[in-house]
């Protein structure tokens, strides 16, 4: 008879997580929804500045695709005095990157305990809960929770109409170019018509 | 005693803030416990001051002294943990106290028409008149309650910065 194989307990599930720095505040968020994580001097290239009064917290756009992505002021959309951020990351599945002053660690949690129904405003949203990391509180973010789908729409349509009014100026400077070649030109048949006679 | 008499008894907690006493009914309180660490982070209920770590439970820590005396407590001997009923759930809270606690047996009479929401009555206990809290209306939570669904999964990991 061949003994019993002792019984292995399950393995714990894991999540891994990034931990990340916004003036001085630490924050939680799952390595799955990062795509990518960039120093801020690599956007400058790519990124166009935009200016939405109402979303002070998005300060630059980036094209990709037929898709704008909406780079986001972490510190300002948590109301956290504004600190130089350095790195952007990326979040996949979403048309947002987030602007961060740094990343802490890399590790991996083990439970995520639902945000207390006490809190119940804005962070709701902005929060998938919070989790104990070594006799600490960290709030896990919501990737999608940095933009609403109206904040989307609404920036959509900023883009859409600065595109338009930037079309009509190109429109109306190469009329008026076409106004002043047609201009020359008749000027240039007077000239050569009074040679001519 | 009287049966009818022992009926109407009920427990409750006594809490300090300040310089003066209220309740709270007693199958309401989960503990008592000495001030730890507030853990903060950013969000938009002002009520709310932050969480405390218990039994591996993160507990929100509500000053309820700013609703019931007109100002924040400037120091705190204890946080009573009650539990906040939220329609069908129930979740603790830790409301800081500036001293001891005491339980009692009294009988409660129904608050009145110019009673505040955050009062559940009255009691009578050595020649003061103590309001019992209204914990629903004292401590913030959304105003209609759905069914809070667990946590998402924790996910798997599929890609890495």
């Amino acid at each position: 008879m061949r003994p019993l194989s002792p019984v292995k307990a399950p393995a714990a599930r894991t999540e891994q997580i990034i931990l990340f720095r916004v003036s001085g505040q630490i924050f939680a968020v799952s390595s799955a929804s990062v795509q990518e994580v960039r120093g801020v001097d690599s956007l400058s290239g790519a990124a166009k500045e935009m200016s939405y009064p109402a979303l002070r917290k998005v300060k630059y756009f980036v094209r990709r695709g037929e898709n704008s992505v909406y780079v986001i002021n972490a510190a300002l959309h948590f109301g956290l005095p504004p600190a130089p951020p350095a790195l952007v990351f990326v979040l996949r599945r979403t048309r947002t990157a987030l602007l961060i002053d740094g990343i802490e660690k890399m590790t991996s949690m083990s439970r995520l305990q639902a945000l207390p129904l006490a809190y119940c405003h804005e962070e709701r949203t902005w929060y998938r809960g919070l989790t104990a990391l070594d006799q600490t509180v960290v709030p896990v973010v919501k990737p999608d929770g940095f933009l609403t789908p109206e904040e989307l729409f609404l920036l959509d349509a900023s883009l859409a109409q600065e595109a338009d009014a930037e079309a009509n100026r190109q429109a109306e400077r190469e009329a008026e170019h076409a106004q002043e070649v047609e201009s020359l030109n008749q000027l240039q048949d007077n000239h050569d018509t009074g040679i001519t006679q | 005693m009287t049966a009818i008499a022992e009926t109407d008894l009920q427990s409750f907690v006594l809490l300090r803030l300040g310089d003066r006493r209220f309740a709270v009914k007693a199958d309401q309180i989960a503990e008592l416990v000495a001030p730890s660490r507030i853990f903060r982070f950013p969000h938009r209920t002002s009520e709310v001051e932050g969480v405390i770590l218990r039994r591996g439970r993160i507990v929100p820590v509500c000053d309820v002294a700013e609703k019931l005396l007109g100002k924040g407590l400037k120091s705190r001997r204890f946080y009573l943990i009650a539990q906040r009923r939220y329609g069908s759930q129930t979740e603790w809270v830790a409301l800081p106290v500036t001293g001891d606690c005491e339980l009692i047996n009294a009988e409660m009479t129904l608050p009145g028409d110019a009673d505040g929401p955050h009062v559940s009555g009255w009691l009578s206990h050595a020649g003061d008149v103590i309001e019992v809290l209204n914990l629903a209306a004292l401590t913030p939570g959304p105003t209609e309650i759905a069914p809070t669904p667990p946590p998402a999964p924790l996910q798997q990991n599929e890609a890495r910065p």
